[in-house]
């Protein structure tokens, strides 16, 4: 395997952006990223970026973000319709194929314009599911109430890990859900979708993130302390909620497997948890004990910009490498309803 | 000659999004749609032997073929739910309601559905729950209108 490390991160202040475009608000991302990556951009090997055309409303959105690029002379180039943590995956397998020393990786978009909840129902099942508009608020209710009827969790529990969220969301520049609000306030407040409130879920953000990853010798020459990637892996549970442990993740934790996570905790763990109730579910399917920070940044409860929020944890992550505060750090993406799926980055330094 | 527009008389179009074109559902699901019609509602038995409602063609765990259907009751057991205290445009009753998972009598996994269950106080795990059926049928999951609880009429 050759060795690929984050060596930059760069993300837009997450908020609703009525009037920026997806190009505005993602060219100084990039630019901020490349620059920080000391890899001058005509040099960078590779480009992979994830979004969603059903945010944007209209077909090959994507192909509008080449011009936050830069791209000529041309470049090499590839998409997935994913959060941009699988974009970083691909160009992690580029890498890894000798196909490129260095990749810029960036996801972007703006849920606020549309009806995100709606939106998403868009990923479901066509002919049993998506017909019912079942939204996402809806459906990760269900999951959290199999989790609360389990015994494994309190609402009280919900709302501490919202106001942890929210606390550490504050010190934050890229994250906006700042709430000072304590565990007994938040608890006072009605449901949302019942069992959870409004703080249960994360908020409407639109923005952009970007990394550039670099192999072995190159990352060296441009980055003190390299953030390696030692392992990624993608695991998928089947698309019928009715099929799976709710209050559980088995994908997560075979991609924490595959990855190395092994017996050696991380000091820090970035969660993809959309809501409070799957932190709580990835807490326990990694074996995440007390000792370990999780989401300093205030995770996807903090900033949820939809199709870069995982790539946000990834860079996340290798910040605290990269800046000394984690020497071992893991990240944690997923998609699709209820966690359906995850992946796994675990990071070190050297 | 152009002129400057000002914002109140920008112009503006009319665009609808939409992909207009027709798929077939195939054996497994046509069967199931087409059962729906009749007022039926049949599973598939997967490899493990346990019965999965609504059916697919392949099995979720092992990607085996499956053509081996079972009847299911119209009745079951709610295995877990949420409560929409105010639905949205596109939800599928216009009054509070419950989404649900419900575990057909006769089937194994449970399938998601609407419960007009009127109030939330009414909602609970394990508690049962029957179809009701919508009046004019057209072989779509919607032909099944919602669940209401069992002791509802």
């Amino acid at each position: 395997m050759r060795e690929v490390a984050v060596v930059s991160f760069a993300q837009s202040a997450a908020r609703r952006e009525p009037a920026r475009n997806e190009v505005e608000i993602l060219m100084p991302v990039v630019t901020q990223a490349v620059e920080a990556s000391g890899i001058p951009r005509h040099e960078i090997g590779f480009t992979c970026s994830g979004s969603c055309d059903y945010l944007a409303g209209q077909a090959f959105s994507f192909v509008s973000a080449v011009d936050a690029l830069g791209a000529w002379p041309p470049i090499v180039e590839s998409h997935v319709e994913m959060d941009a943590a699988w974009a970083l995956y691909e160009a992690w397998a580029k890498i890894q194929c000798g196909m490129a020393d260095s990749a810029l990786v960036f996801g972007f978009g703006k849920s606020s314009p549309g009806e995100i909840r709606d939106v998403l129902t868009l990923q479901l099942d066509p002919y049993y599911l998506a017909p019912l508009w079942p939204d996402t608020v809806s459906l990760a209710a269900i999951q959290a109430r199999v989790l609360l009827e389990s015994g494994k969790a309190s609402e009280r529990d919900l709302a501490e890990v919202a106001a942890r969220s929210r606390r550490d969301a504050a010190a934050n520049p890229g994250a906006h859900q700042r709430d000072p609000s304590g565990v007994d306030e938040l608890l006072a407040r009605d449901y949302l979708v019942s069992p959870l409130r409004v703080h249960d879920c994360a908020p409407i953000s639109d923005g952009a993130a970007a990394v550039v990853l670099a192999a072995g010798d190159l990352a060296r020459k441009v980055c003190d302390r390299p953030a390696w990637i030692r392992g990624i892996d993608h695991r998928i549970e089947p698309h019928a909620l009715g099929l799976r442990d709710l209050a559980t993740s088995p994908s997560t934790r075979l991609a924490a497997e595959k990855a190395g996570l092994g017996s050696v905790p991380p000091e820090v763990a970035e969660l993809h948890a959309p809501f409070t109730s799957q932190e709580l579910i990835l807490r326990e399917a990694l074996s995440l004990d007390a000792g370990v920070r999780v989401n300093p940044s205030g995770g996807a409860l903090g900033a949820n910009v939809v199709m870069a929020a995982g790539l946000v944890r990834i860079g996340e992550a290798a910040r605290s490498i990269r800046e000394g505060e984690a020497s071992r750090a893991l990240a944690h993406a997923t998609s699709g309803p209820c966690l359906q799926q995850n992946l796994v980055c675990l990071l070190e330094a050297d | 000659m152009s002129q400057d527009l000002g914002p109140e008389e920008t112009l503006s179009a009319r665009f609808k999004l939409e992909f207009d074109y027709t798929r077939s559902v195939g054996p497994v699901v046509g069967r199931f749609l087409m059962g729906l019609l009749q007022r039926r509602i049949e599973g598939i038995r997967m490899s493990d032997g346990r019965v999965l409602v609504p059916p697919t063609e392949y099995d979720p765990l092992t990607s085996e073929s499956l053509d081996e259907f079972v009847e299911v009751g119209d009745a079951g057991e709610v295995v877990s739910w949420s409560w929409v205290q105010v639905p949205r445009e596109k939800h599928p009753l216009d009054r509070p309601f419950a989404w649900a998972l419900i575990r057909l009598d006769g089937a194994d996994v449970p399938m998601l559905h609407a419960v007009d269950a009127g109030s939330e106080s009414r909602m609970r795990s394990g508690g049962r729950v029957k179809v009701r059926w919508r009046a004019e049928r057209v072989g779509h999951i919607r032909d099944i209108e919602c669940f209401e609880p069992e002791d509802a009429s």
